[in-house]
């Protein structure tokens, strides 16, 4: 079922997907203090690539993603298991939140904390999980 | 002592990146680690000597009391030094005989990796931490008897190896269970200390078989024996190091070790003298009938282990000291004699005794290595296996239970290990040359190395025996019986009855091996029914009969219908909460809940999307209308003011359906479907859970359980989890590591679908 073909759906797909990825990111960041986190954003973005697989098809896909999405799963969980172990570097257990709270000039004071890095891990691996198992379908599919 | 039992894994774990740059000589290189632990435990020997006993104890898991706590006497010293010191040989001998395998970096590190294990079994202070140990050295051993993985001998050895042990392995955990319970710790070096208390409690029988058991299969003693000669598999540096000098060692150091505690009682007595006893003849009957020359050394190291449990079984301080005296020496001369079949084969081409002969010229240093070792395996002065085996003939004379019957055991037994050790040391280099799939040769000097400084140690500690026996033997014995011993090892006792009784066994030993061909043609004769009921035709039919249960069970249980599995699983989970609601609960269920007409109004969407799902003629109709459902869930959630939630569960439906439609769009529409009485089956099943989680929902509402912690929550989550979301606190802060486990299976489920698509995807090509 999935042929590039449709003029309509490939040029919304061009447009949404940029916007759906910034959406994304805005919500991954966002999400400590008002609705959206990792899980959510992940959900979007592999929308916006989906969408993006369902106009134009497999290698298109592939190649605008760049990397497998198996390695981006892995990276994602790489990057929640080191989120935790930092609290080991504070002396602290594992999974102990660590905050830093730079005053940036011009923008003010931002925090950033291993509970951010760790959302970060799960937007990432939703994101690889998702397009492994749409794109394994769609191959299947051909 | 941390760093000396950790080194060992951690070499391991670098193997696959230190041998490409060393690549042959990686060997030589691996072997400088248990070179410079034999020195480390060297520097303990005169503190042990005098008696003193070094503990070193670190934290492991604080909270469950495990700790990783070391304990380093007579005992776990004289093992300790063992393990290293022949370590090194091995590793040192495998460099060249595994020479040009391209599975070197494999080896090395099962092998490593088995070595500190082993370690950390004899030096242990803590029961858990001792099973630990104790299950990672049956899990190097399989890895290494399965080496050789494309031989299915090979990996029938090695499974074997690995259910016998880890079968007695669990009955062990069990016995240290109890132990630890009843002695109040499970720190051994105190628990050593609370024999009577431990003896006189009610747990002590079924905890004592429990113990027995494990120490049992992993020493192969009789019934379990069957396994140690099949592991022969391996290749021979891992015969000599795990499969006579060192892990097969460990049930009967575990016996040693809790011998204090819960040795000398009538049942330890009669269970370890008999079954030692037993094994002791039936290894040294079956080496002399074998021909094969691991499988009779594999049978002699039964033989050898027999005579250990059976030391231990009898436990006066003249058992204890043969007990230590015989383990030295039976290390000493079997790692070499393994180290030299090692060098036959490599040399010759072949393993069978029957097919070699005359070598003696071509392999001169070979045959006076395994001459030497041999005379000690044989008790022939003036080698240290002598004196061992004169101090348990002594030792057996005056033993308290079935004196008689145990010497005449022994006396039985050594005549046949003579046979036994001239089949391996004359056989081969006397008599007619043979001629053998490969022109004999010597091994390399690092082959040679090993049995060389063995066989001078065979030869050293039998001529000055006051070197071992001050160094380690008395206070290795000490910690055997509790109380301090004095060992006055000797090479000559004068004329006794224990020499009268050794000169016997030569002479029947000598004459047994000038006919050894004609003997070993009356033993198959004799002895053929009792192989095929034999305990390892048992084992066979057990594991038939386990494969047969599975095959039997696993239709029932995995008949691949998915609605069953929903069934089963809903009616198990219907079944059991509602019986618990129904005959537990005493509370009463919430009346008055008031409902707006919108959450009525959503309500009805639910119900309507439902049925038409379910009467649906199209598979689309269905997706979308499941979809339906989940999106007036959303609503609910929305109304319920947990945004995350609903957007959640938006995007995850949105997918969800997505997903249907590229899935089920290439399936042809609905052919047939489900008969009436099955469509009344199914709504009941649905009903009933419908039924039971609406109670659950009302009894929840009424009762209050616990105090809610969502109001710690709220209050914490600015200060604490610095965020204003407390849902996305609560995912990435309080409960990470949940969530941590939630990803993994995220990411599992795909590598799952993934692998099943590329799994059949071969298939549907060839097909198409």
């Amino acid at each position: 079922m999935i042929r590039p073909r449709s003029l309509i759906l490939q040029t919304m797909a061009r447009l949404l997907l940029p916007l759906q990825l910034l959406f994304s990111v805005f919500m991954l960041l966002r999400g400590h203090d008002l609705p959206g986190g990792g899980f959510i954003a992940g959900l979007v973005a592999s929308a916006g690539f989906i969408l993006f697989l369902f106009a134009f098809g497999i290698p298109a896909t592939r190649a605008l993603l760049g990397v497998d999405p198996r390695s981006v799963t892995g990276a994602g969980l790489l990057l929640a298991v080191a989120s935790a172990l930092l609290g080991l570097l504070g002396g602290d257990p594992a999974f102990t939140a660590q905050w830093w709270q730079p005053a940036i000039p011009l923008i003010g004071t931002i925090k950033i904390g291993s509970p951010i890095i760790f959302d970060v891990g799960v937007y990432l691996t939703v994101i690889g999980a998702l397009l492994t198992i749409v794109v394994s379908l769609a191959e299947a599919e051909e | 002592m941390l760093v000396a039992v950790l080194a060992g894994f951690i070499l391991a774990a670098l193997v696959p990146w230190l041998q490409p740059y060393f690549g042959e000589r990686a060997g030589r290189l691996y072997a400088l680690l248990p070179a410079a632990l034999t020195l480390y435990f060297a520097t303990f020997l005169p503190g042990v000597a005098a008696g003193e006993a070094s503990q070193a104890v670190y934290p492991w898991v604080p909270g469950l009391g495990l700790e990783l706590a070391f304990y380093l006497d007579g005992l776990s010293l004289l093992l300790a030094l063992l393990i290293s010191g022949i370590g090194a040989f091995v590793v040192l001998y495998a460099g060249d005989y595994l020479h040009g395998d391209p599975r070197q970096a494999r080896f090395f590190v099962q092998l490593l990796a088995f070595m500190a294990s082993m370690l950390g079994l004899v030096l242990s202070d803590n029961l858990i931490a001792l099973f630990i140990f104790w299950e990672l050295t049956s899990i190097t051993s399989y890895l290494l008897i399965g080496f050789d993985h494309e031989d299915a001998t090979a990996r029938r050895a090695a499974l074997q190896g690995l259910v016998v042990t880890v079968g007695g392995g669990l009955a062990l955990l069990a016995g240290l269970v109890l132990l630890g319970t009843v002695a109040g710790t499970y720190t051994i070096s105190e628990i050593v200390t609370q024999g009577e208390a431990i003896r006189e409690h009610g747990h002590y029988v079924p905890l004592l078989l429990l113990v027995l058991l494990g120490a049992f299969t992993k020493s192969a003693q009789v019934p379990f024996h069957f396994w140690l000669p099949n592991a022969m598999a391996a290749p021979t540096p891992v015969s000599a190091y795990l499969h006579s000098a060192t892990m097969v060692k460990a049930g009967v150091y575990l016996l040693a070790r809790l011998h204090p505690a819960l040795g000398g009682t009538d049942a330890w007595i009669a269970i370890c003298s008999l079954i030692g006893g037993a094994t002791m003849v039936t290894g040294a009957y079956l080496a002399v009938r074998s021909t094969g020359i691991k499988w009779v050394l594999a049978y002699s190291t039964v033989m050898a282990l027999g005579t250990l449990t059976m030391l231990a079984g009898v436990g006066t301080e003249a058992a204890m000291v043969a007990f230590v005296v015989f383990l030295l020496g039976h290390s000493l001369y079997k790692g070499a004699l393994f180290l030299v079949a090692g060098g036959l084969e490599h040399g010759t081409g072949t393993k069978d005794l029957l097919a070699m002969g005359g070598l003696r010229r071509a392999m001169p240093i070979t045959a006076l290595l395994a001459a030497v070792s041999a005379l000690s395996l044989a008790g022939l002065p003036p080698l240290f296996g002598f004196i061992g085996k004169e101090l348990m003939l002594e030792s057996l004379l005056a033993a308290p239970f079935a004196g008689v019957l145990l010497t005449l055991l022994a006396v039985v037994t050594a005549l046949l290990v003579v046979a036994a050790a001239g089949a391996v040391a004359l056989r081969p280099f006397f008599g007619p040359y043979r001629e053998t799939p490969e022109v004999p040769h010597e091994p390399s000097n690092a082959m040679l190395a090993g049995p060389a400084v063995l066989g001078l140690l065979s030869l050293l500690f039998g001529l000055v025996p006051g070197i071992p026996g001050d160094a380690f033997v008395s206070a290795a014995a000490g910690a055997l019986s509790s109380e301090p011993v004095h060992a006055h090892l000797a090479l000559w006792h004068g004329l006794t009855l224990p020499l009268g009784l050794s000169a016997l066994a030569v002479a029947g030993g000598a004459l047994l091996y000038s006919r050894w061909d004609r003997a070993r043609a009356a033993m198959r004769r004799i002895d053929a029914p009792l192989y095929e009921r034999g305990p390892e035709a048992g084992y066979d039919r057990l594991m038939a009969a386990l494969s047969d249960l599975a095959r039997r069970v696993t239709p029932v249980l995995q008949h691949g219908y998915l609605r069953y599995y929903i069934a089963t699983t809903v009616l198990t989970l219907v079944a059991l909460v509602g019986l618990t609601l129904i005959t537990r609960y005493e509370g009463g269920l919430a009346t008055a809940i008031d409902v707006r007409f919108y959450e009525l109004a959503i309500a009805v969407l639910f119900v309507v999307a439902t049925v038409f799902a379910c009467r649906t003629q199209s598979r689309l109709g269905a997706v979308v209308s499941v979809g339906v459902v989940g999106y007036a869930v959303a609503l609910f959630y929305l109304l319920f003011s947990a945004p995350d939630l609903s957007i959640t569960q938006i995007l995850v439906e949105t997918l969800t359906v997505i997903l249907l439609v590229l899935v089920l769009f290439k399936l042809p529409g609905f052919v047939s479907f489900s008969s009436p009485r099955q469509r009344a089956w199914d709504a009941l099943v649905a009903g009933l859970l419908g039924t039971l989680v609406t109670l659950l929902l009302l009894v929840a509402v009424d009762h209050q359980f616990a105090a809610p912690i969502s109001e710690y929550h709220l209050a914490e989550s600015v200060p604490l989890g610095h965020g204003r979301n407390v849902v996305n606190v609560i995912i990435v802060d309080y409960r990470a590591l949940d969530t941590l486990g939630e990803i993994f299976v995220v990411a599992l489920a795909a590598i799952g679908v993934y692998s099943m698509i590329q799994y059949t995807r071969p298939a549907r090509e060839e097909r198409s």
